[in-house]
């Protein structure tokens, strides 16, 4: 049970094989026997998670079930859940129980009826690459507990792949679904941007931040947005569309497809195991029907420096809230009040988010914000025009997801600069605003490598079906960690 | 472009968070070489081109000027660090 896919989970809850109290016993079982090596998780409550799948079996035999109601998921500790610990990964937030529920999680428990599992550990402000900038501790990649899981979803990514949970949600600024899910082996996706709310999601960049799931195959995933996705008025950016079924067109042929690659995402930076699979991948592409063309994105290159501008800017702004007066943490002592934020904030924020707070302060501060930041922003232009002619000759753009399989703990933990190259392939797709997609794709030395998608505006529903097929074709997402049987 | 020791210290005043001496080293040279990479975009002509601060270039919703929420004082201060009689205690600004 615990590697049946979300739809055999639901087969299974409708037909009363299984409840979800016993489901969710099960699952909650695995994380108190395992977490403990690996740290996935931050917040589990035994009572709350049973309360809510007692629920869900009601609405089964009371036949108001949706499709997923009844199935555990582990929730990324960036979603206030009310009653819930949410702490974001922050000493800042290490004892903030949340007071109000964020749209996803509203919209996953109350209206979907899925079962919170607990809440998973992730880098701290959702600012890494690693999940080893977290106050709660690293999280260990269960391929190799010597190595990282990603970030900044780490303990999401690392919970689904040692089944801990069947899914988890995740959120997605630069590349932390999608990298994560590649050093992980699962399958993640990041939406559009203004697709899933972002209310009650804890701010980082707010023009890049987006939520979506991460799970063992697309078609999870598939089901999974129908649950997150949708109009919401408490968010200022969310995008009023009709819904939609992201799971309709999971099985139409691949016959005609066109693939982009761009040049640049097939040059040096790429460990040339990583990119053989990659391309392994494509040429099973091909055998599918799928065509190939040649693409270009010129100002790839840009995409980190603009994003390390414009990501730091947002989250300068955004995280002036944690001023130690209305939630979070505050100095036991300070003789002023000037005083007090400045040691809240130096004690509560860990280093890589006083860091980001700084760039962005600096970069935003008098004289310096048209060199900087509207340089940053014209730039995002231009990354985003490349994408819009690529898509005028192929329907999805593929690529690595990550330049690397998962690195050991502590290998780029000192060296910035380093550590922000790990998202080189994902950060023009958030500057874009596209929806991108991580897919098992080999391995190289035993760790899992991730061949990324890359859809046009609200293409979720194609890219679905794209990484469907192949994984009808393949049976990468189905390899397990050793030890997890 | 480098950034002096000085120029960190009235950063991190700004952004108000307290930095010690030996703090401000280090993060001199952190961000400085964070500088190193984003300084790449200073070689780009990007003269006509329109800044681009959303995905979707849509414009702010407003809605209308009505009550839409419930009073949640209590909860809501319930997570402060320090109340009193529905305030917020912070140190005194005035004397």
């Amino acid at each position: 049970m615990i590697h049946a896919s979300l739809k055999q989970l639901s087969q299974a809850l409708a037909a009363k094989q299984i409840s979800s109290v016993e489901l969710s016993t099960l699952f909650l079982d695995r994380i108190e026997r395992l977490n403990p090596q690996i740290n996935a998780l931050v917040t589990v409550d035994r009572e709350r998670t049973l309360n809510a799948a007692r629920a869900a079996d009601a609405r089964i035999a009371a036949g108001t079930a949706g499709p997923l109601t009844g199935i555990p998921i582990a929730q990324k500790d960036i979603f206030c859940a009310e009653g819930w610990r949410t702490t974001c990964g922050s000493k800042m937030l290490a004892n903030f129980v949340s007071p109000y529920d964020a749209t996803v999680i509203r919209k996953m428990e109350a209206e979907a009826g899925l079962v919170s599992l607990g809440k998973t550990n992730m880098d701290e402000f959702a600012m890494g690459s690693s999940n080893e900038t977290s106050f709660f501790g690293p999280v260990r990649n269960p391929w190799d507990n010597a190595r990282v899981p990603g970030g900044s979803s780490g303990g999401s990514a690392a919970a689904v792949a040692a089944r801990l949970a069947p899914a988890a949600t995740g959120t997605d600024t630069g590349g932390s679904i999608r990298q994560p899910a590649a050093l992980c082996n699962l399958t993640g996706l990041k939406p559009t941007y203004g697709v899933v709310s972002r209310y009650g999601m804890i701010a980082f960049a707010s023009s890049l931040d987006q939520a979506g799931p991460m799970a063992a195959s697309a078609e999870d995933c598939a089901l999974l947005l129908n649950t997150m996705a949708g109009f919401d008025e408490r968010d200022s950016t969310s995008l009023d569309r009709p819904q939609e079924d992201y799971a309709r067109d999971l099985d139409k042929p691949l016959a005609g497809l066109r693939i982009g690659l761009p040049k640049e995402f097939f040059g040096e930076g790429c460990d040339a195991e990583v990119m053989a699979a990659v391309r392994a991948a494509i040429a099973e592409y091909e055998k599918l029907g799928a065509q190939i063309v040649d693409v270009s994105l010129p100002n790839s290159h840009l995409s980190v420096p603009a994003y390390y501008v414009i990501a730091p800017a947002e989250a300068s702004s955004n995280l002036s809230r944690f001023d130690g007066v209305r939630y979070g943490y505050r100095a036991p002592e300070y003789d002023s009040l000037d005083d007090m934020y400045m040691k809240s904030r130096a004690q509560g924020f860990g280093a890589e988010v006083k860091r980001r707070i700084l760039i962005g302060t600096y970069v935003l501060s008098h004289g310096y914000y048209d060199a900087y930041y509207l340089q940053a922003q014209r730039i995002r232009r231009l990354i985003a025009n490349d994408f819009v002619e690529a898509f005028k000759s192929c329907d999805v753009i593929m690529g690595p997801t990550s330049p690397s399989t998962a690195f050991k703990l502590g290998e780029k933990a000192a060296d910035p600069v380093q550590m922000y190259l790990s998202d080189i392939y994902t950060i023009a797709v958030n500057l874009a605003g596209l929806p991108g997609m991580s897919v098992p794709c080999g391995f190289v030395g035993g760790l899992p490598v991730g061949l990324q998608l890359v859809g046009n505006y609200f293409a979720e529903a194609q890219l679905l079906n794209v990484a469907h097929r192949y994984q009808q074709a393949t049976d990468w997402h189905q390899r397990r960690p050793a030890g997890i049987e | 472009m480098s950034l002096t020791l000085e120029q960190v210290q009235r950063i991190a005043h700004l952004a108000r968070i307290e930095v010690s001496e030996s703090e401000a080293l280090t993060t001199q040279g952190h961000l400085n070489g964070i500088f190193e990479l984003i300084e790449q975009m200073q070689a780009v002509d990007t003269r006509g081109v329109e800044p681009m601060a959303h995905a979707q270039d849509v414009s702010q919703r407003l809605r209308d000027d009505i009550v839409s929420e419930a009073d949640r004082r209590a909860a809501f201060q319930a997570v402060a660090p320090e109340t009193e009689a529905g305030l917020y205690l912070v140190p005194k600004v005035i004397e």
